[in-house]
C-alpha cells in the first residue's frame, strides 16, 4: 500500500526540493526576480517532473541498472526540449520572458534526482503524485522567493502575471509601494541568496516553534487529564 | 572458458541495443515535435517583428506588408543585413533594420526606423542584458530616453555631438550607467551612416515589388 499522503507532504514540505533538499538553485536564483517568472518557471519544471516521472516509471522494469542514467539523461532532455517549443509556440509572450531558462530545466538535478530516488522505483500512479507534488513544492518555493525578491526590490507584486494566465490575471498585478525607487541589490542574483537565506532560516524557526509547542502540548496532556 | 555465460540482461550487446532504441525513440519525439511546433513558432516571430517594426515605422506612412519584400544588402562590415521597407505606391517611405550597440553586458539589439531623409522615425531596444534599474531605462516602457532621437539625423546634432553629455555630445545618460546610453547613441550614428552611404540603393522606387503585389 503505497503511503500517498506521505508523498504529498514529502513534496510539499518535509522533502521540498528547495527548502529542504537545496537543489535546483541555479534555475531558482535565476528566475526569481518577480513571482510571475517564479510562477511560470514552477510550472514549466512541473510539467517536466510529472512527464519524466510517467516515463521513468513506465519503462522501469526495461531498463537495465548499467545504463540508467543515460537513459533518464536522454528521456529528460527529450521532455525539456519539447516542453521548451511547446511554449514558444503557444505561450510565445512568457517564453520571451523565460526562454534562456526552459534549457536550463535540464540542468534541474532534483529532476534526475526524482527519478532515480522515486519512478525508478515505484508504480506509474505513485510516480504522478509524486511528480506533481515535487512540481508544486518547487513552484510553492519559487512563487515565495519571488514574491519577496519582488516586493522588496520593486515594490510590486505578480507584475506581468497577465503575460503568463491571460488578460483576467490583471488583478493580480500590484504596485505595493508607490513611487518606490526599487532595491537593486535583491533583483540580482545577489539577492537571490540572501532573500533565500532568510526564507530557510524562517522555515527552521518556525518548525522549532511548532515543534516546541507540540511538545509542551505533549507534555501539558497528563496534567490536564 | 569456465565462466558460465552471463545472463541476457547483463550482456554489453544489450545494454547498446538498450541504448539505441531510446536514441531512436527520443529522436523520432523530437522530430514530432518540431513538425507540430514548427509552424506556429515562424508566425509567433513573424508576429514579433511585425510588433517591433510598428513601433519604428508608423502605421500612417505605408500601405504594404513590411515584412512582404525585405532588401538584403551588405552592412558596412560586410555582413548581411535586412532592410524592412514601408512603401506608399512606388515610393519608398520609410525604412527598418537593426543595429547593434555594445552594452555593459554584451550586446544591444536595437532596431532603427528613418524616413527616406534620414531623419529617425524612432529607436527601440528589442533585446539587452544591461542591469535592471541602472541599464535598461533604454527600454521605452522604463523611460522616455529613447524617444529623445526621434527626429534627429546625421546632421541634426553635428557629427561630433552625437555623443552623450558625459563625452562632451548633447544625449542625457543615465545616473550610474553611462556605458550602456553611449553603447546606444554610438550605434544609433552608425546606423544613420551606414544609411547615408547607401542612401541611392535604399530608397530606389521599388518596381519589381509592386509587379508582384498587383496580380
Amino acid at each position: 500500500m503505497t503511503d500517498y499522503k506521505r508523498i504529498v507532504k514529502d513534496g510539499l514540505w518535509d522533502n521540498n526540493i528547495v527548502f529542504v533538499q537545496a537543489l535546483a538553485l541555479c534555475p531558482l536564483l535565476a528566475v526569481t526576480g518577480t513571482a510571475s517568472n517564479g510562477l511560470g518557471m514552477g510550472l514549466a519544471s512541473t510539467a517536466v517532473f510529472i512527464l519524466s516521472g510517467l516515463s521513468i516509471s513506465a519503462v522501469r522494469t526495461i531498463i537495465t541498472p548499467q545504463v540508467r542514467i543515460p537513459i533518464f539523461v536522454l528521456i529528460i532532455a527529450v521532455l525539456v526540449t519539447l516542453v521548451d517549443m511547446s511554449m514558444n509556440a503557444w505561450v510565445h509572450d512568457l517564453h520571451k520572458v523565460l526562454g534562456l531558462f526552459i534549457p536550463l530545466i535540464v540542468t534541474n538535478c532534483a529532476i534526475l534526482g526524482r527519478a532515480e530516488a522515486f519512478a525508478s522505483r515505484n508504480a506509474l500512479a505513485p510516480s504522478l503524485v509524486d511528480g506533481v507534488m515535487m512540481g508544486l513544492g518547487f513552484t510553492l518555493a519559487l512563487v515565495i522567493l519571488g514574491a519577496s525578491r519582488e516586493i522588496i526590490g520593486s515594490g510590486t507584486l505578480f507584475a506581468n502575471a497577465a503575460l503568463l494566465l491571460g488578460d483576467w490575471a490583471h488583478f493580480l498585478e500590484l504596485q505595493l509601494i508607490p513611487d518606490y525607487k526599487g532595491f537593486l541589490l535583491i533583483i540580482l542574483p545577489p539577492g537571490g541568496f540572501i532573500v533565500l537565506s532568510f526564507l530557510l532560516a524562517g522555515k527552521r524557526v518556525m518548525e522549532r516553534t511548532l515543534a516546541a509547542r507540540r511538545q509542551q502540548a505533549a507534555a501539558g496532556l497528563p496534567e490536564a487529564g | 572458458m569456465s565462466n558460465p555465460p552471463r545472463p541476457a540482461r547483463e550482456r554489453v550487446s544489450t545494454q547498446a541495443i538498450l541504448l539505441g532504441v531510446f536514441s531512436l525513440i527520443a529522436t523520432a519525439m523530437l522530430v514530432a515535435g518540431d513538425l507540430a511546433t514548427r509552424d506556429a513558432i515562424a508566425e509567433r516571430q513573424r508576429e514579433d517583428l511585425r510588433a517591433s517594426l510598428s513601433q519604428v515605422i508608423p502605421d500612417a506612412l505605408h500601405d504594404n506588408d513590411l515584412l512582404a519584400h525585405p532588401l538584403s544588402i551588405n552592412d558596412d562590415q560586410g555582413g548581411p543585413l535586412t532592410v524592412y521597407r514601408g512603401t506608399r505606391g512606388l515610393q519608398v517611405t520609410a525604412l527598418a533594420w537593426e543595429i547593434t550597440g555594445k552594452g555593459y553586458a554584451g550586446d544591444i539589439r536595437l532596431i532603427l526606423g528613418v524616413d527616406p531623409e534620414g531623419k529617425i522615425l524612432g529607436v527601440r531596444v528589442l533585446q539587452h542584458a544591461e542591469t535592471p534599474g541602472l541599464g535598461d531605462n533604454i527600454e521605452a516602457s522604463r523611460s522616455d530616453w529613447i524617444l529623445g532621437f526621434n527626429g534627429r539625423s546625421l546632421g541634426n546634432p553635428p557629427a561630433e555631438k552625437w555623443k552623450v553629455k558625459k563625452d562632451g555630445g548633447i544625449f542625457d545618460s543615465f545616473s550610474g550607467a553611462t556605458i550602456t546610453p553611449r553603447g546606444v547613441v554610438a550605434a544609433i550614428k552608425q546606423g544613420l551612416a551606414f544609411f547615408q552611404s547607401h542612401k541611392a540603393a535604399l530608397t530606389r522606387a521599388v518596381v519589381i515589388n509592386s509587379e508582384e503585389q498587383d496580380p
